[in-house]
C-alpha cells in the first residue's frame, strides 16, 4: 500500500486547504491513521472511494473511541530575571487537552486488494459539538455502525438515513461506552467481590457493628 | 410423597391383576410426561437446549418434545440464554400469556443471575427479578444432561403436587398471580429494576 503521506498528498492535490493530519501510532500494531477535516470529510471520503489509484471501496469496520480531557505536565526552562541576573528556570508546565469522540473507519480496497486504510473523524468536543459527518452515503456498510456510534458514545452523523438506538431501547439516554458512563445502581450480591465490585459491595452492604474486624461479605438468609 | 393409597395394599393387588390409583396421581403423571416447552431461546444456552432435544439426548425419552411456538399451548418455559434489559419485558410478557400451571426453567448462568455480563449495563441481572423460577441449572452454558437432570427435577416436583386440601399447589389458589408486571423501557434502566413481589434476595451484611 502506498504510505499514508502519498494518500494524504494525493488528497490535498484535489481538495487543496485541506487539513488532513497523519495521527501516528507508536504501538506494536504501528497502524497511523489519516485524520480528516469534519468539513469536506465526506468529498474526500467519495475521493478514496473512487480514485483509480485508491479505490477503497469496503469499509469494513467503523468503531467509536472516546477521549477524556487530560492535562500534560512537562518540565520546560523558562529563561526568567532572577535577583537582577537571566537564568534558565525549569518550569513545570500543565498543558489542557480538551476531550473530543472520534469515529474511526477501517477502509479496504477489494478492486486493488488492499487495505487496510485508517480514517479517524473528530468531534469538536465532548459535551456539545457531538456531530461528524455521515460517511453511509459514501458506504453503505457503515450504516448499522454508525447507528452504534451514536446509540454507545452519542455521535450525531449528519446526513445518516436513519439514525436511531440500535442496541439499547429508544427511551434511554445515556450513551454506555462514554468513559464517564454511570451505570444504574443496581448491584447484586457476588460470592468473591474484589477492586471495584468489592468497592460497590461495600457501599451496598454497610458494615455491621460487630468488632471482628473482618472485611468479608457473608450471607444471610 | 404421602400416598393416599396403602402401598402394601397397592402391591397385592397389583400383583392380583388390579390398579389402583388416584385422581391426583393420575393427573399429576399425565402432566409430568407430557411437559411442552416452549419454543424459544436467547443465546448460546439455546443451542444445547436444542442438542437436548436433538435424537442423541432426545428430551422426548421424558415427554418434553413438543415445542409450541405459541405461548397459549406451552407449560415450560426454558429460559435458555442472556436475557437482556431490552428482551427482559418480552420474556415477562410471553409468560403472563402461558396458561396456569406453567413452570420456568432458569438455563444457564445469564439465566439465573446475568452471568459474565453481570457487571454490565445491559443484561438483566436473573430472570427471577420479574417472574418465579422454578428450576435454575448453573453452567455455561450447561451440557444437555444438566438440563435433562433440570427436566426430571421439575419432573419430580410437578408428581408432588397436591390438588385438594390445605397444602395443595400454588397453582391451584385463588391468590396467586398468574401474571406479573411487564416492566417499562425507563431513561437509565428497566422500571421497576426488580419485582419486589418475586424477587427476594437475601439479606446480606458485611461481618
Amino acid at each position: 500500500m502506498e504510505s499514508l503521506e502519498e494518500i494524504k498528498a494525493r488528497i490535498e492535490a484535489v481538495s487543496p486547504g485541506a487539513r488532513i493530519e497523519i495521527i501516528p501510532n507508536p504501538g506494536p500494531a504501528n497502524q497511523p491513521s489519516l485524520l480528516l477535516p469534519n468539513d469536506g470529510a465526506r468529498e474526500i471520503a467519495i475521493f478514496l472511494r473512487d480514485d483509480p489509484g485508491l479505490r477503497f471501496d469496503f469499509c469494513s469496520n467503523v468503531t467509536g473511541v472516546d477521549w477524556l480531557d487530560r492535562t500534560m505536565k512537562s518540565k520546560v526552562k523558562v529563561k526568567k530575571v532572577v535577583e537582577g541576573e537571566e537564568k534558565e528556570v525549569e518550569e513545570m508546565k500543565e498543558e489542557f487537552f480538551p476531550g473530543y469522540l472520534e469515529a474511526v473507519y477501517h477502509l479496504y480496497s477489494m478492486a486493488r486488494r488492499d487495505g487496510p486504510l485508517v480514517v479517524r473523524l473528530r468531534t469538536k468536543d465532548r459535551a456539545e459539538g457531538t456531530r461528524l459527518p455521515s460517511l453511509t452515503p459514501v458506504w453503505r456498510s457503515a450504516e448499522f455502525q454508525e447507528r452504534e456510534i451514536y446509540d454507545l458514545y452519542g455521535i450525531h452523523f449528519d446526513g445518516h438515513p436513519d439514525l436511531r438506538r440500535i442496541l439499547m431501547w429508544d427511551e434511554f439516554t445515556d450513551f454506555p461506552m462514554r468513559k464517564d458512563y454511570q451505570e444504574p445502581d443496581d448491584y447484586e450480591y457476588e460470592p468473591t467481590p474484589h477492586d471495584e465490585v468489592l468497592a460497590k459491595a461495600k457501599q451496598h452492604y454497610p458494615q455491621r457493628p460487630a468488632s471482628d474486624g473482618a472485611e468479608t461479605i457473608t450471607a444471610q438468609t | 410423597m404421602e400416598r393416599e393409597i396403602d402401598e402394601g395394599l397397592r402391591s397385592e393387588l397389583q400383583k392380583q391383576g388390579i390398579w389402583v390409583t388416584s385422581m391426583q396421581e393420575l393427573y399429576n403423571w399425565g402432566r409430568k410426561n407430557s411437559i411442552w416447552p416452549l419454543q424459544f431461546g436467547l443465546a448460546c444456552c439455546a443451542i444445547e437446549m436444542i442438542a437436548t432435544a436433538a435424537s442423541r439426548y432426545d428430551i422426548a425419552r421424558f415427554g418434553g418434545e413438543v415445542f409450541r411456538p405459541s405461548p397459549r399451548q406451552a407449560d415450560l418455559m426454558i429460559v435458555a440464554g442472556t436475557v437482556t434489559k431490552k428482551m427482559a419485558p418480552q420474556i415477562v410478557r410471553l409468560y403472563n400469556q402461558m396458561p396456569d400451571p406453567k413452570y420456568v426453567i432458569a438455563m444457564g448462568a445469564c439465566a439465573i443471575s446475568g452471568g459474565p455480563f453481570k457487571q454490565g449495563y445491559n443484561v438483566l441481572k436473573g430472570i427471577d427479578r420479574y417472574i418465579p423460577v422454578d428450576v435454575y441449572i448453573p453452567g455455561c452454558p450447561p451440557r444437555p444432561e444438566a438440563l435433562l437432570h433440570a427436566f426430571m427435577e421439575l419432573q419430580r416436583k410437578i408428581d408432588e403436587q397436591r390438588l385438594t386440601g390445605r397444602q395443595k399447589a400454588e397453582f391451584l389458589k385463588e391468590s396467586t398471580p398468574s401474571e406479573f408486571p411487564v416492566p417499562a423501557f425507563g431513561a437509565r434502566d428497566l422500571e421497576p429494576p426488580a419485582n419486589p413481589e418475586v424477587f427476594r434476595p437475601p439479606v446480606i451484611e458485611r461481618a
